[in-house]
């Protein structure tokens, strides 16, 4: 019993990981009918953002101390972060420290600019072409990215630590009467998962509730028709996109302190990110976060070793296992339209 | 000739001359002349290319006539590998055994996986397809371990027992023969300042090779090659017609996924070592991107393209900065640092960026791929020796655009 | 250009078998080398295969620099670096025999089908006579049999699996940089010291074939000393989040968490370990503890403070202090302007070994540098003494067991040596049962 609920509190964390990327996929690749294979490249940019913010925080001036001598013998350079200096050690340092949650704000901007400039830059010229060629141009883009970010940035990953104050874990178990170290759930992963719900929670409303959301579903449904009314729907497919690449990226930011950012790691979740997303059924928002769940959940149980131990090697494959019987049995994914790129 | 008519006949003779003169028309440059970097002509690239070949033109097969998208078929190069492998451990040496078994198997997995992805199309079916690709490489990555020896690839050993080679007295391990003629054996030529490298085992892939273009241009002109066009223009209308399609597309998976596993054979055939990193999703998308890149469809087109990939993978790859410098020594100091520093982005461990790069070009300014690239290039020579002709664009008949339908 | 072959024995069986069929062209130039790619004119070409894609670029960059560094030192330019402090002295800043060093360099991409391709460019193409490199065991292991089949040496660069010098050791290749069975001998005592004899270990293992002989080294050792194993889990590789595995860890009963991964794995595995508190945990009554078996300080950069105070073991660390160390550190630090990685240093040692044996040897022929080099004993190359044993081709040397640090004072200072544990005491017979299974076979000159 104990187990099980740990691993449904694990699945809910990786599922909502799942669920925000795939639900940034399902816009563009769902609704605007576009393969992105360069969306796993948006969430590395996302990541790096983070990177990026704790990087530009800690830019330091050096100081030569002597007393101290660095690897080669000669006096070495101490660094301070300049924001330390402006604001004292204790705000300067807090700061630092806040890096990852700070880097939100900061990769909103960051993040709708580039959606809006691949989209408009490159994916316009697209729409209309087969989809073959979507993948070909847009892989070809994620590996121009994530080579430019390997310039500047290296392979190896870089730790990118959450605020001091979210380190370790409480105990969830204790609440709940079991006995002490059952269930344990980190603070980072808590805040990640409130932080995935509202993400969620804001693109429904924004596109259920808003002028803007009505027009664009009413776009996905039947762009001509919307363009005929005599308005402008491509304009605000590009806003779509850049509200696209927006919530990928700010899931990156978020998954920074999880999986310390390194510049391929946009691939390792681009296959899993589309069979997310097609297990949803393509064109469903709700579907794409269902998926995310469900799949995050099955995989987490699928690590328990209860389960190993019975089949061996299923937490390998368990993803793609429910992927390949629920499009057996349900031929449009979990809550696919008809007709979305079934040809 | 050959059940071809005569524009098709002519192609093949093509395609067969290209291939018999491969060692030299890959070795333009001198050697010490500079641009001997560039050179492409040893046998291991020789072999890839002809290999990958075989394999974007049986995935072409599928994608390019009935518009199904594959993105599992490194699944059926990864067994097919595997197979052949096991076949050298055991049996023999001898590469005919093990190219036709690394055929089969794959056929029969192909049989597996068609049957069940077939049931679903568009994008469902290259997830579908995806999935048990990603499975075949997870699994033979870890627990399957045992038969595909994995993350260290399945190698042959001494202690292999090869029944029909009879006992290895030596200390070293055989090498891979057709009866008795070693894969490995090359003769080489030197003249005009080059050394041409003329391999067995290159010879063989070629004439494997060239059989295979010869059954796919048959495919293409078959009857059956007409109904899985029919399958890709209007799936729904051959459905209302009552006729059964299934069968057609399942034919045209298991083909593609034989002509997979006999890459796969001829992989190993040539370097007897199968690893599941052939088996990874990055695998099956090179294929994908092969093909079109050279142009999806066409019958050159995934050749060209495989051509390209494998090229770029290897030559531009190797051009290191100290390269770099003895091409542009002759530039003045803070010139060739900067000269080289640029083109050291784009060689060497940055060839990522270039092989990005030209997937952008292509797809973006040559909408069918390098096909079309030498079809405008053609149309462009013609219009200058008549510029009173007018257009004299190609007619898209023989081979016709796979771009009306998408996935 | 050389003009010799890997091909030359298949040549002699096919004349054989195929007879007088084969007209032969006249012009044919194999006929004068002794072996693969012997070198004929006044330079050598040396052929460095490191990851320059994927997940180990940065290492394989630092090999590439090291390589760099090694063939400026050959040729006599630079300081000289080691080879000032090598205790075999026939080198003399010349090159190799008098041969200048050149050298080609390619991707493996960390997988062995790229590693492969590259290495037979080298080989068939540039004429590379010495094959090394690597970042991986996979990679490592799947060369090695190339260069064993093409008839040139192979030096191993970073691989760590019991395989490479066990089952699947070959004649033509040689291993400087230490294993899994080496880590476990020389970190069990110190965990002993540290943490007691009453303790219950829980392992996750990246799930192929490095993981497990690492795994199957490290229980053995602990197991040997009085632990108790509670469990061995296999995760996926690349896993990317490792919570499911690490968050039923407390609750198993075990108070110490081994875990068995490597670079990116390690990296997130280690970083989830923390972030679930592992560390501040009382089990048992005693302190939660987590191992880190290998440790590669690159890579270790990834993890940032959640290194602090985590044991494991280390081929080499450029803050060692004997004179050899210090004139690596000062030869790469003063040219890069950073000190090299344990990647680097073992790379750097194995070229210079290499051509410390081929001019012993006073040929290129792979016979004849794999006889300099059997057998080896050598000093002044940062590991203290040092023998290369002639059954299975491994070196035998002081293996150093490291601590993340608490307080680093650069980007640089992460780790420290807690112990440099004696050679003797990881030394194994060669018929140990963990690397049993393999023959290295006959040397392969190739012609």
């Amino acid at each position: 019993m104990d187990g099980i609920l740990l691993q449904i509190l694990n699945g809910l964390d990786k599922g909502s990981a799942y669920a925000l990327i795939a639900l940034g996929l399902t816009l563009i690749f769902g609704t605007l009918g576009v393969v992105n294979f360069a969306h796993g490249a948006i969430f590395m940019i996302g990541a790096f953002c983070a990177v990026t913010l704790s990087r530009l925080l800690s830019l330091s001036f050096e100081t030569v101390d002597p007393t101290k001598t660095d690897f080669l013998g000669n006096p070495a350079t101490i660094k301070t972060p300049y924001v330390e200096a402006w604001f004292g050690p204790e705000f300067g340092g807090a700061l630092i420290d806040w890096a990852v949650p700070l880097a939100i704000l900061f990769s909103i901007p960051v993040m709708i600019v580039v959606g809006y400039v691949m989209e408009r830059g490159l994916i316009k010229h697209f729409y209309k072409r087969p989809h073959a060629d979507q993948i070909l141009v847009t892989f070809g883009l994620a590996i121009v990215l994530q080579e430019v970010i390997k310039y500047f940035y290296g392979a190896n990953p870089i730790s990118t630590p959450a605020p001091e104050v979210f380190i370790g874990s409480f105990d969830f178990g204790m609440m709940l009467g079991f006995d002490p170290n059952v269930i344990i759930y980190p603070y980072w992963r808590l805040v990640y998962f409130l932080f995935a719900a509202v993400i969620i929670g804001a693109v429904f409303s924004f596109l259920r509730f808003t002028t803007f959301g009505m027009v664009v579903r009413a776009g996905m449904a039947d762009r001509e028709t919307v363009g005929l009314l005599g308005i402008d729907i491509d304009r605000r497919f590009t806003i779509m996109f850049g509200l696209a690449a927006a919530v990928a990226g700010m899931a990156g930011v978020m998954y920074a302190p999880i999986l310390s950012p390194n510049y391929h790691m946009g691939m390792d979740f681009l296959v899993l990110s589309f069979v997310v997303v097609v297990v949803g059924g393509m064109g469903s928002l709700p579907g794409a976060v269902a998926a995310g769940f469900l799949l995050g959940i099955l995989e987490s149980f699928a690590s328990m070793n209860e389960v190993k131990s019975i089949l061996p090697g299923i937490d390998q494959i368990v993803i793609y296992l429910v992927a390949i019987i629920i499009l057996l049995t349900r031929p449009r994914g979990l809550m696919g339209k008809r007709g979305v790129m079934e040809e | 000739m050959l059940g071809l008519n005569k524009k098709d006949a002519t192609f093949l003779l093509i395609v067969v001359l290209l291939t018999l003169f491969t060692p030299i028309i890959m070795q333009p440059f001198a050697a010490n002349s500079g641009l001997d970097q560039f050179n492409g002509g040893y046998p291991d690239l020789m072999q890839k290319v002809a290999i990958f070949g075989i394999f974007a033109v049986g995935f072409n097969i599928l994608f390019g006539l009935t518009g199904y998208l594959s993105f599992g078929h490194a699944a059926f190069l990864g067994v097919g590998s595997y197979a052949a492998v096991w076949m050298f451990k055991l049996l023999t040496m001898n590469v005919i055994p093990a190219i036709l078994l690394a055929m089969v198997v794959s056929g029969l997995l192909a049989v597996v996986i068609g049957f069940i992805s077939l049931r679903r199309s568009g994008i469902y079916f290259s997830i579908l397809t995806l999935a048990f690709a990603q499975m075949c490489y997870k699994l033979a990555y870890s627990v399957l371990t045992p038969i595909t020896n994995g993350e260290t690839g399945l190698q042959l050993a001494l202690s292999d027992p090869r029944i029909l080679d009879g006992t290895n007295e030596s200390a070293s391990l055989p090498v891979t023969n057709i009866f008795g003629l070693a894969m490995n054996s090359s003769y080489k030529v030197e003249a005009l300042n080059r050394v041409f490298t003329f391999n067995v085992g290159f010879y063989f892939c070629g004439i494997v090779a060239i059989l295979a273009f010869y059954i796919a241009i048959r495919l293409f002109r078959s009857p059956f090659g007409m109904m899985l066009r029919a399958v890709k223009t209007n799936q729904q209308r051959m459905n209302y017609m009552g006729l059964n399609t299934r069968p057609y597309t399942l034919a045209a998976f298991v083909i593609s996924g034989m002509y997979a596993g006999l890459a796969g054979g001829l992989l190993a055939a040539m370097d007897p070592l199968a690893g599941a990193d052939r088996m990874l999703w990055t695998a099956s998308g090179e294929v994908v991107i092969m093909t079109i890149l050279g142009g999806a469809g066409t019958l050159m087109g995934p050749v060209l393209g495989a051509g390209v990939i494998k090229y770029l993978e290897n030559i531009f790859s190797k051009i290191n900065e100290s390269v770099l410098h003895s091409w542009f020594h002759w530039l003045p100091d803070g010139l060739e640092h900067a000269v080289v520093w640029v083109f050291a982005r784009f060689t060497g461990e940055g060839w990522h960026l270039t092989l990005g790069l030209t997937f952008m070009l292509v797809v973006t300014f040559l909408p069918g791929g390098l096909v079309e690239g030498t079809r405008r290039i053609k149309s462009l020579m013609a219009r200058l020796r008549r510029p009173k002709a007018g257009r004299t664009e190609p007619k898209a008949d023989d081979q016709p655009s796979p771009f009306k339908k998408p996935l | 250009m050389s003009n010799s072959l890997l091909t030359r024995r298949g040549l002699l069986k096919t004349s054989a078998v195929a007879g007088a069929g084969l007209a032969l062209p006249t012009i044919f130039t194999s006929g004068a080398a002794a072996f693969t790619n012997e070198p004929m004119g006044g330079t050598v070409t040396l052929g460095f295969n490191v990851p320059q894609s994927g997940a180990y670029a940065d290492e394989g960059a630092d090999e590439l620099r090291a390589y760099e560094l090694a063939v400026e030192h050959l040729n006599g330019e630079g300081d000289g670096g080691m080879l000032n402090t090598f205790s075999s002295k026939v080198l003399e800043g010349n090159g190799i025999l008098g041969k200048k060093v050149q050298y080609v360099t390619g991707d493996t991409q960390t997988k062995s089908d790229a590693a492969r391709a590259s290495a037979k460019s080298m080989i068939e193409k540039d004429g590379a006579v010495m094959i090394t490199g690597g970042s991986s065991s996979g990679v490592a292991i799947a060369v090695q049999g190339l260069c064993q089949e093409a008839g040139v040496i192979f030096m191993a660069g970073l691989t760590h699996s019991n395989d490479t010098t066990g089952k699947d050791k070959k004649a033509n290749g040689f291993r400087h940089f230490f294993n899994a069975y080496m880590s476990a001998a020389a970190l069990a005592p110190v965990l002993k010291n540290l943490y007691g004899t009453d303790r219950t270990a829980y392992h996750l293992t990246a799930d192929y074939s490095w993981g497990w002989t690492q795994e199957e080294s490290i229980a053995a050792a602990t197991e040997a000393m009085g632990w108790k194993t509670a469990e061995k889990v296999r995760t996926p590789l690349g896993a990317g989040d490792f919570s499911s595995y690490i968050a039923p860890v407390l609750n198993s009963g075990a108070d110490v968490l081994v875990l068995n991964h490597y670079g990116g794995d390690m990296v997130n595995s280690l970083t989830n370990a923390v972030q679930f508190g592992l560390r501040d945990k009382q089990v048992n009554g005693k302190n939660f503890e987590i191992v880190v078996p290998l440790y590669s300080r690159l890579m270790a950069r990834g993890a940032g403070k959640n290194v602090a105070g985590i044991h494991g073991s280390t081929n080499w660390h450029w803050s060692l202090q004997d004179d050899a160390s210090k004139a690596f550190v000062k030869s790469f630090g003063t040219k890069y302007g950073f000190p090299p990685s344990q990647a680097a240093h073992t790379v750097y040692c194995q070229t210079l070994l290499y051509a410390d044996a081929v001019a012993r040897g006073g040929s290129f022929n792979p016979c004849a540098v794999a006889e300099a080099l059997e057998g080896f004993e050598f000093d002044g190359l940062g590991n203290g003494k040092t023998l290369y044993r002639a059954e299975d081709h491994q070196c035998f040397k002081d293996v150093l067991v490291v601590r993340g640090k608490e307080n680093p004072e650069s980007e640089f200072d992460l780790l420290e040596v807690v112990e440099v544990t004696p050679a003797a005491q990881v030394t194994y017979d060669a018929d140990h049962p963990m690397f049993a299974g393999g023959a290295l076979g006959d040397c392969n000159p190739g012609a």
